[in-house]
Protein backbone atom coordinates (compact mmCIF):
# COMPACT_ATOMS: atom_id res chain seq x y z
CA UNK A 1 0.00 0.00 0.00
CA UNK A 2 0.89 3.04 -0.87
CA UNK A 3 2.33 5.67 1.90
CA UNK A 4 0.38 8.83 2.07
CA UNK A 5 1.92 12.34 2.65
CA UNK A 6 0.46 14.75 4.59
CA UNK A 7 2.10 18.46 4.72
CA UNK A 8 2.22 19.97 7.65
CA UNK A 9 2.99 23.69 8.10
CA UNK A 10 6.54 23.12 7.01
CA UNK A 11 7.28 19.81 7.66
CA UNK A 12 6.06 16.94 5.59
CA UNK A 13 4.32 13.65 7.57
CA UNK A 14 4.54 10.28 5.84
CA UNK A 15 2.33 7.90 7.65
CA UNK A 16 3.07 4.24 7.08
CA UNK A 17 0.00 2.15 7.65
CA UNK A 18 0.71 -1.45 7.02
CA UNK A 19 3.37 -3.44 6.19
CA UNK A 20 5.47 -2.25 3.72
CA UNK A 21 6.68 -4.05 0.35
CA UNK A 22 10.21 -3.08 -1.01
CA UNK A 23 8.22 -1.06 -3.72
CA UNK A 24 6.60 0.56 -1.39
CA UNK A 25 9.55 1.63 0.25
CA UNK A 26 10.99 2.52 -2.76
CA UNK A 27 8.35 4.74 -3.52
CA UNK A 28 8.27 6.82 -0.59
CA UNK A 29 11.44 7.27 -0.87
CA UNK A 30 11.28 8.82 -4.60
CA UNK A 31 7.99 10.98 -3.36
CA UNK A 32 9.21 12.29 -0.32
CA UNK A 33 12.98 13.23 -1.84
CA UNK A 34 10.73 14.97 -4.38
CA UNK A 35 7.83 16.54 -2.32
CA UNK A 36 10.93 17.94 0.71
CA UNK A 37 11.10 20.40 -2.73
CA UNK A 38 8.16 20.68 -3.82
CA UNK A 39 7.04 22.23 -0.76
CA UNK A 40 10.28 24.02 0.65
CA UNK A 41 10.01 21.91 3.98
CA UNK A 42 12.24 22.57 6.50
CA UNK A 43 11.45 18.85 8.16
CA UNK A 44 10.37 15.31 7.51
CA UNK A 45 8.67 12.68 9.68
CA UNK A 46 8.39 9.28 8.80
CA UNK A 47 5.63 7.50 10.86
CA UNK A 48 6.18 3.73 11.83
CA UNK A 49 4.16 3.27 14.25
CA UNK A 50 2.16 0.68 12.44
CA UNK A 51 4.96 -1.63 11.79
CA UNK A 52 5.89 -4.68 13.35
CA UNK A 53 8.91 -5.67 12.08
CA UNK A 54 11.62 -3.89 10.22
CA UNK A 55 13.73 -6.13 8.14
CA UNK A 56 17.04 -4.81 7.03
CA UNK A 57 15.98 -3.48 3.31
CA UNK A 58 13.31 -1.19 4.96
CA UNK A 59 16.22 0.18 7.91
CA UNK A 60 18.91 0.70 5.21
CA UNK A 61 16.14 2.39 2.94
CA UNK A 62 14.79 4.76 5.68
CA UNK A 63 18.43 5.72 6.79
CA UNK A 64 19.24 6.25 3.10
CA UNK A 65 15.64 8.59 2.67
CA UNK A 66 17.10 10.25 5.62
CA UNK A 67 20.77 11.04 4.67
CA UNK A 68 18.61 12.18 0.68
CA UNK A 69 16.53 14.22 2.94
CA UNK A 70 19.44 16.03 4.79
CA UNK A 71 21.11 16.59 1.17
CA UNK A 72 17.90 18.06 -0.12
CA UNK A 73 17.98 20.71 3.12
CA UNK A 74 16.06 19.19 5.16
CA UNK A 75 15.95 17.04 8.65
CA UNK A 76 14.66 14.02 9.28
CA UNK A 77 13.04 12.18 11.43
CA UNK A 78 11.59 8.55 12.26
CA UNK A 79 9.11 8.02 15.03
CA UNK A 80 7.03 5.08 16.56
CA UNK A 81 9.47 2.42 16.49
CA UNK A 82 7.47 -0.19 18.37
CA UNK A 83 9.68 -1.41 21.64
CA UNK A 84 9.54 -4.94 20.47
CA UNK A 85 10.77 -3.65 16.74
CA UNK A 86 13.38 -1.62 18.06
CA UNK A 87 15.34 -4.48 20.22
CA UNK A 88 14.37 -6.45 17.10
CA UNK A 89 16.76 -4.12 14.73
CA UNK A 90 19.68 -3.58 17.42
CA UNK A 91 20.24 -7.31 17.61
CA UNK A 92 20.42 -7.54 13.95
CA UNK A 93 22.60 -4.56 14.08
CA UNK A 94 20.26 -2.14 12.07
CA UNK A 95 20.72 1.12 14.02
CA UNK A 96 19.21 3.71 12.05
CA UNK A 97 23.44 5.63 12.94
CA UNK A 98 22.88 8.89 11.73
CA UNK A 99 19.22 9.04 11.92
CA UNK A 100 17.40 11.00 14.48
CA UNK A 101 14.71 9.01 15.95
CA UNK A 102 11.75 10.27 18.35
CA UNK A 103 8.96 8.18 20.07
CA UNK A 104 5.55 9.70 19.08
CA UNK A 105 4.62 12.05 16.25
CA UNK A 106 4.66 14.74 18.63
CA UNK A 107 7.73 14.38 20.28
CA UNK A 108 9.51 13.80 16.39
CA UNK A 109 7.85 17.38 15.34
CA UNK A 110 9.13 18.78 18.60
CA UNK A 111 12.30 17.76 17.81
CA UNK A 112 11.65 19.13 14.15
CA UNK A 113 11.26 22.55 15.72
CA UNK A 114 14.42 22.31 18.19
CA UNK A 115 16.78 21.38 15.27
CA UNK A 116 15.35 23.24 12.30
CA UNK A 117 15.72 26.49 15.11
CA UNK A 118 19.06 26.02 15.72
CA UNK A 119 19.65 25.94 12.01
CA UNK A 120 18.09 29.40 11.94
CA UNK A 121 15.64 27.80 9.21
CA UNK A 122 12.44 28.87 10.94
CA UNK A 123 11.80 31.91 8.64
CA UNK A 124 10.39 33.51 11.39
CA UNK A 125 12.77 36.89 9.99
CA UNK A 126 11.31 36.67 6.53
CA UNK A 127 7.43 36.34 8.41
CA UNK A 128 5.38 39.61 7.84
CA UNK B 1 11.97 -57.54 59.02
CA UNK B 2 14.12 -60.77 58.70
CA UNK B 3 11.11 -62.64 60.22
CA UNK B 4 8.43 -61.82 57.99
CA UNK B 5 10.96 -62.63 54.73
CA UNK B 6 11.73 -66.11 56.57
CA UNK B 7 8.12 -66.76 56.81
CA UNK B 8 7.45 -65.93 52.84
CA UNK B 9 6.91 -69.39 52.18
CA UNK B 10 3.56 -69.48 54.39
CA UNK B 11 2.37 -65.92 52.81
CA UNK B 12 2.07 -67.22 48.94
CA UNK B 13 -0.30 -69.79 50.35
CA UNK B 14 -2.76 -67.84 52.53
CA UNK B 15 -6.48 -67.53 51.09
CA UNK B 16 -7.12 -63.76 52.25
CA UNK B 17 -6.50 -61.36 49.84
CA UNK B 18 -4.79 -58.17 50.48
CA UNK B 19 -7.92 -55.84 49.82
CA UNK B 20 -9.87 -58.14 52.50
CA UNK B 21 -6.65 -57.66 55.29
CA UNK B 22 -6.70 -53.94 54.51
CA UNK B 23 -10.37 -54.05 54.90
CA UNK B 24 -9.69 -55.81 58.53
CA UNK B 25 -6.99 -53.21 58.88
CA UNK B 26 -9.00 -50.19 58.14
CA UNK B 27 -11.87 -51.37 60.51
CA UNK B 28 -9.42 -51.32 63.46
CA UNK B 29 -7.74 -48.33 62.52
CA UNK B 30 -11.65 -46.83 62.81
CA UNK B 31 -12.16 -48.53 65.98
CA UNK B 32 -9.10 -46.78 67.75
CA UNK B 33 -9.43 -43.80 66.30
CA UNK B 34 -9.54 -41.98 69.43
CA UNK B 35 -6.75 -43.77 71.02
CA UNK B 36 -4.56 -43.77 68.36
CA UNK B 37 -4.46 -40.32 67.37
CA UNK B 38 -3.83 -39.28 70.79
CA UNK B 39 -1.39 -41.08 71.04
CA UNK B 40 0.27 -40.11 67.74
CA UNK B 41 -0.59 -36.56 68.82
CA UNK B 42 1.44 -36.77 72.29
CA UNK B 43 4.46 -38.58 70.08
CA UNK B 44 4.79 -35.57 67.81
CA UNK B 45 5.15 -33.50 70.63
CA UNK B 46 7.39 -35.66 72.51
CA UNK B 47 10.02 -35.48 69.51
CA UNK B 48 9.72 -32.12 69.54
CA UNK B 49 8.41 -31.78 65.90
CA UNK B 50 5.57 -29.23 64.61
CA UNK B 51 6.94 -26.99 67.26
CA UNK B 52 5.59 -23.24 65.46
CA UNK B 53 2.07 -25.03 65.65
CA UNK B 54 0.00 -24.98 69.37
CA UNK B 55 -0.99 -27.87 70.68
CA UNK B 56 -4.29 -27.98 69.93
CA UNK B 57 -3.65 -26.97 66.21
CA UNK B 58 -1.31 -30.07 66.42
CA UNK B 59 -3.98 -32.44 67.55
CA UNK B 60 -6.11 -30.52 65.05
CA UNK B 61 -4.12 -31.70 62.06
CA UNK B 62 -3.20 -35.09 63.31
CA UNK B 63 -6.98 -35.72 63.23
CA UNK B 64 -7.72 -34.91 59.40
CA UNK B 65 -4.48 -36.66 58.69
CA UNK B 66 -5.44 -39.53 60.08
CA UNK B 67 -8.72 -39.76 58.75
CA UNK B 68 -7.28 -38.75 55.70
CA UNK B 69 -4.70 -41.56 56.11
CA UNK B 70 -7.17 -44.44 56.96
CA UNK B 71 -8.95 -43.10 53.88
CA UNK B 72 -6.13 -44.08 51.49
CA UNK B 73 -5.53 -47.32 53.16
CA UNK B 74 -9.05 -48.36 52.53
CA UNK B 75 -9.40 -46.49 49.00
CA UNK B 76 -6.23 -47.19 47.76
CA UNK B 77 -6.48 -43.74 46.17
CA UNK B 78 -4.09 -41.25 46.71
CA UNK B 79 -5.38 -38.33 45.13
CA UNK B 80 -7.59 -37.17 48.09
CA UNK B 81 -4.57 -37.31 50.32
CA UNK B 82 -2.81 -35.66 48.08
CA UNK B 83 -4.84 -32.81 47.36
CA UNK B 84 -4.81 -32.25 51.47
CA UNK B 85 -0.84 -32.87 51.80
CA UNK B 86 -0.68 -29.66 49.51
CA UNK B 87 -3.38 -27.59 51.05
CA UNK B 88 -1.80 -28.78 54.74
CA UNK B 89 1.51 -27.42 53.06
CA UNK B 90 0.20 -24.41 52.05
CA UNK B 91 -1.59 -23.62 55.38
CA UNK B 92 2.09 -24.67 57.15
CA UNK B 93 5.62 -23.68 54.63
CA UNK B 94 5.00 -19.89 55.82
CA UNK B 95 4.65 -21.16 59.38
CA UNK B 96 8.31 -22.51 59.39
CA UNK B 97 7.58 -26.01 59.15
CA UNK B 98 10.32 -27.88 57.82
CA UNK B 99 10.37 -31.05 55.58
CA UNK B 100 12.12 -33.04 58.13
CA UNK B 101 9.45 -32.19 60.45
CA UNK B 102 6.72 -33.67 57.90
CA UNK B 103 8.60 -36.58 56.77
CA UNK B 104 8.94 -37.03 61.08
CA UNK B 105 5.46 -36.70 61.63
CA UNK B 106 4.35 -39.21 58.92
CA UNK B 107 6.98 -41.67 59.73
CA UNK B 108 5.77 -41.37 63.25
CA UNK B 109 2.04 -42.18 62.45
CA UNK B 110 3.45 -45.09 60.67
CA UNK B 111 5.15 -46.58 63.58
CA UNK B 112 2.13 -45.79 66.15
CA UNK B 113 -0.07 -47.39 63.63
CA UNK B 114 1.94 -50.43 62.96
CA UNK B 115 2.35 -50.84 67.04
CA UNK B 116 -1.23 -51.34 67.40
CA UNK B 117 -0.86 -53.82 64.85
CA UNK B 118 1.59 -55.82 66.82
CA UNK B 119 -0.63 -55.59 70.19
CA UNK B 120 -3.98 -56.43 68.15
CA UNK B 121 -2.33 -59.84 66.69
CA UNK B 122 0.73 -60.57 68.32
CA UNK B 123 -0.82 -63.93 69.33
CA UNK B 124 -1.15 -64.86 65.89
CA UNK B 125 2.31 -63.86 63.99
CA UNK B 126 1.10 -65.35 60.72
CA UNK B 127 -1.78 -62.97 60.58
CA UNK B 128 -0.21 -60.13 62.06
CA UNK B 129 2.53 -60.98 59.31
CA UNK B 130 0.15 -60.75 56.28
CA UNK B 131 -1.66 -58.02 57.67
CA UNK B 132 2.19 -56.11 57.78
CA UNK B 133 2.54 -57.19 54.19
CA UNK B 134 -0.90 -55.58 52.76
CA UNK B 135 0.09 -52.36 55.56
CA UNK B 136 3.25 -51.53 54.86
CA UNK B 137 3.36 -50.55 51.00
CA UNK B 138 0.14 -48.41 51.52
CA UNK B 139 1.55 -46.93 54.30
CA UNK B 140 4.99 -46.06 52.48
CA UNK B 141 3.27 -45.14 49.57
CA UNK B 142 1.24 -42.79 51.91
CA UNK B 143 4.37 -41.34 53.55
CA UNK B 144 6.24 -40.63 49.91
CA UNK B 145 2.85 -38.91 49.08
CA UNK B 146 2.99 -36.87 51.71
CA UNK B 147 6.69 -35.78 52.03
CA UNK B 148 6.65 -35.36 47.94
CA UNK B 149 3.48 -33.06 48.11
CA UNK B 150 5.16 -30.80 51.03
CA UNK B 151 8.19 -30.58 48.83
CA UNK B 152 6.34 -29.92 46.14
CA UNK B 153 4.57 -27.45 47.50
CA UNK B 154 7.54 -25.36 48.74
CA UNK B 155 9.74 -25.75 45.62
CA UNK B 156 6.36 -23.91 44.24
CA UNK B 157 6.71 -21.30 47.00
CA UNK B 158 10.48 -21.02 45.72
CA UNK B 159 9.61 -20.32 42.22
CA UNK B 160 6.78 -17.61 42.69
CA UNK B 161 9.16 -16.13 45.10
CA UNK B 162 11.73 -16.37 42.64
CA UNK B 163 9.64 -14.66 40.35
CA UNK B 164 8.41 -11.96 42.66
CA UNK B 165 11.97 -11.26 43.16
CA UNK B 166 12.75 -10.99 39.44
CA UNK B 167 10.04 -8.86 38.76
CA UNK B 168 10.75 -6.74 41.63
CA UNK B 169 14.66 -6.79 40.60
CA UNK B 170 14.36 -4.33 37.88
CA UNK B 171 12.25 -1.07 38.96
CA UNK B 172 11.50 1.78 36.02
CA UNK B 173 11.21 4.67 37.77
CA UNK B 174 10.29 8.13 37.17
CA UNK B 175 11.79 10.98 38.94
CA UNK B 176 11.00 13.63 36.24
CA UNK B 177 8.38 14.24 33.10
CA UNK B 178 10.38 12.84 30.97
CA UNK B 179 13.11 10.91 33.08
CA UNK B 180 13.26 7.37 34.01
CA UNK B 181 16.19 5.95 36.08
CA UNK B 182 16.45 2.21 36.06
CA UNK B 183 18.98 1.19 39.02
CA UNK B 184 20.51 -2.74 38.76
CA UNK B 185 21.68 -4.30 41.92
CA UNK B 186 22.56 -7.78 41.83
CA UNK B 187 23.94 -10.25 38.96
CA UNK B 188 22.95 -9.37 35.59
CA UNK B 189 22.05 -13.14 33.96
CA UNK B 190 21.06 -13.56 30.57
CA UNK B 191 17.58 -13.89 31.76
CA UNK B 192 17.55 -11.06 33.57
CA UNK B 193 19.57 -8.84 31.35
CA UNK B 194 16.55 -9.30 28.60
CA UNK B 195 13.75 -8.78 31.16
CA UNK B 196 15.66 -5.68 32.28
CA UNK B 197 15.71 -4.29 28.28
CA UNK B 198 12.10 -5.25 27.81
CA UNK B 199 11.31 -3.42 31.19
CA UNK B 200 12.89 -0.15 30.06
CA UNK B 201 11.44 -0.12 26.75
CA UNK B 202 8.18 -0.99 27.63
CA UNK B 203 8.58 2.36 30.45
CA UNK B 204 10.33 4.61 28.19
CA UNK B 205 6.80 3.99 26.30
CA UNK B 206 4.37 4.23 28.94
CA UNK B 207 6.35 7.25 30.52
CA UNK B 208 6.93 8.91 27.30
CA UNK B 209 10.61 9.26 28.64
CA UNK B 210 13.32 11.29 26.94
CA UNK B 211 16.15 10.82 29.01
CA UNK B 212 17.04 6.84 30.69
CA UNK B 213 19.44 6.88 33.54
CA UNK B 214 20.58 3.38 34.28
CA UNK B 215 22.43 2.94 37.28
CA UNK B 216 24.84 0.04 37.49
CA UNK B 217 26.83 0.84 41.45
CA UNK B 218 25.20 -2.18 42.48
CA UNK B 219 26.42 -4.51 39.97
CA UNK B 220 30.09 -5.91 41.46
CA UNK B 221 30.55 -7.74 37.70
CA UNK B 222 30.10 -7.73 34.08
CA UNK B 223 31.15 -10.01 31.32
CA UNK B 224 31.17 -9.09 27.38
CA UNK B 225 27.65 -10.69 26.43
CA UNK B 226 26.07 -8.71 29.28
CA UNK B 227 28.03 -5.29 28.05
CA UNK B 228 27.19 -5.95 24.64
CA UNK B 229 23.13 -6.62 26.00
CA UNK B 230 23.97 -3.41 27.79
CA UNK B 231 24.99 -1.03 24.31
CA UNK B 232 22.21 -3.15 22.59
CA UNK B 233 19.78 -1.73 25.07
CA UNK B 234 20.90 1.90 24.66
CA UNK B 235 20.55 1.32 20.76
CA UNK B 236 17.55 0.16 20.63
CA UNK B 237 16.26 2.95 23.50
CA UNK B 238 17.86 5.68 20.99
CA UNK B 239 15.75 4.44 18.31
CA UNK B 240 12.34 4.81 20.77
CA UNK B 241 13.54 8.29 20.72
CA UNK B 242 15.51 8.09 24.46
CA UNK B 243 19.04 9.04 25.68
CA UNK B 244 20.20 6.66 27.91
CA UNK B 245 23.11 7.75 30.40
CA UNK B 246 24.79 5.06 32.24
CA UNK B 247 26.12 5.59 35.68
CA UNK B 248 27.96 4.15 38.54
CA UNK B 249 30.61 2.25 36.70
CA UNK B 250 32.79 0.60 39.32
CA UNK B 251 36.83 1.21 38.37
CA UNK B 252 36.59 -2.83 38.41
CA UNK B 253 33.79 -2.78 35.43
CA UNK B 254 35.50 -0.03 33.48
CA UNK B 255 38.40 -2.20 33.29
CA UNK B 256 36.82 -5.31 32.36
CA UNK B 257 35.06 -3.55 29.38
CA UNK B 258 37.68 -2.01 28.34
CA UNK B 259 39.97 -5.18 28.32
CA UNK B 260 37.48 -7.18 26.56
CA UNK B 261 36.97 -4.77 24.22
CA UNK B 262 33.11 -3.97 24.48
CA UNK B 263 32.78 -0.81 21.66
CA UNK B 264 31.54 1.94 24.66
CA UNK B 265 31.72 4.61 22.27
CA UNK B 266 27.88 5.45 21.84
CA UNK B 267 27.56 5.52 25.48
CA UNK B 268 26.51 8.14 27.46
CA UNK B 269 28.33 7.50 30.88
CA UNK B 270 28.52 9.95 34.19
CA UNK B 271 30.37 9.03 37.13
CA UNK B 272 27.68 8.88 39.54
CA UNK B 273 23.89 8.69 39.98
CA UNK B 274 23.60 12.07 41.22
CA UNK B 275 25.78 13.52 38.13
CA UNK B 276 23.71 11.11 35.90
CA UNK B 277 20.38 13.14 36.88
CA UNK B 278 21.90 16.48 36.59
CA UNK B 279 22.98 15.34 33.05
CA UNK B 280 19.71 14.41 32.38
CA UNK B 281 17.82 17.38 34.11
CA UNK B 282 20.27 19.56 31.55
CA UNK B 283 19.86 17.67 28.46
CA UNK B 284 15.81 18.14 29.33
CA UNK B 285 16.05 21.74 30.03
CA UNK B 286 15.94 21.23 33.57
CA UNK B 287 17.98 23.42 36.42
CA UNK B 288 17.73 22.77 39.76
CA UNK B 289 18.05 25.78 42.20
CA UNK B 290 17.95 26.48 45.69
CA UNK B 291 14.39 28.33 46.72
CA UNK B 292 16.23 31.71 47.57
CA UNK B 293 17.92 32.00 43.86
CA UNK B 294 15.05 30.85 42.41
CA UNK B 295 12.58 33.54 43.62
CA UNK B 296 15.45 35.94 42.59
CA UNK B 297 15.36 34.89 39.23
CA UNK B 298 11.76 34.99 38.85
Amino acid sequence: MEVPILKQGSYLIGSVQSALTDADLLQLRDSLVQKVGQYRSLGVIVDVTALDVMDSFASRTLSDISHMIRLRGAEMVIVGIQPEVAFTMVQLGLTLEGVATALDLEEGLSLLDLTTKKRGRDGGALQR
Amino acid sequence: MQKMQDESGILLTTTETTAGLLRELVAHLRQNRTQLREEWARRITEARLLTAMSKDEVFAEATSVYDNYVEALETGTFEALQAYSRNLSERIIPRGVQTDEVVGIVLLLRDVLARSLFARYHADFQKLNRILDAYEPAANRIAITVAVGFVQERERTIREQQEAIRELSTPVLQVRERLLILPIIGVIDPQRARQLTEQLLRGIRTNRARVVVIDITGVAAMDSNVANHLVLTVEASRLLGATVIVTGLSPEIAQTLVNIGVDLTKMNTVGDLQGGIEEAERLLGYKVLPVEKAEKVE
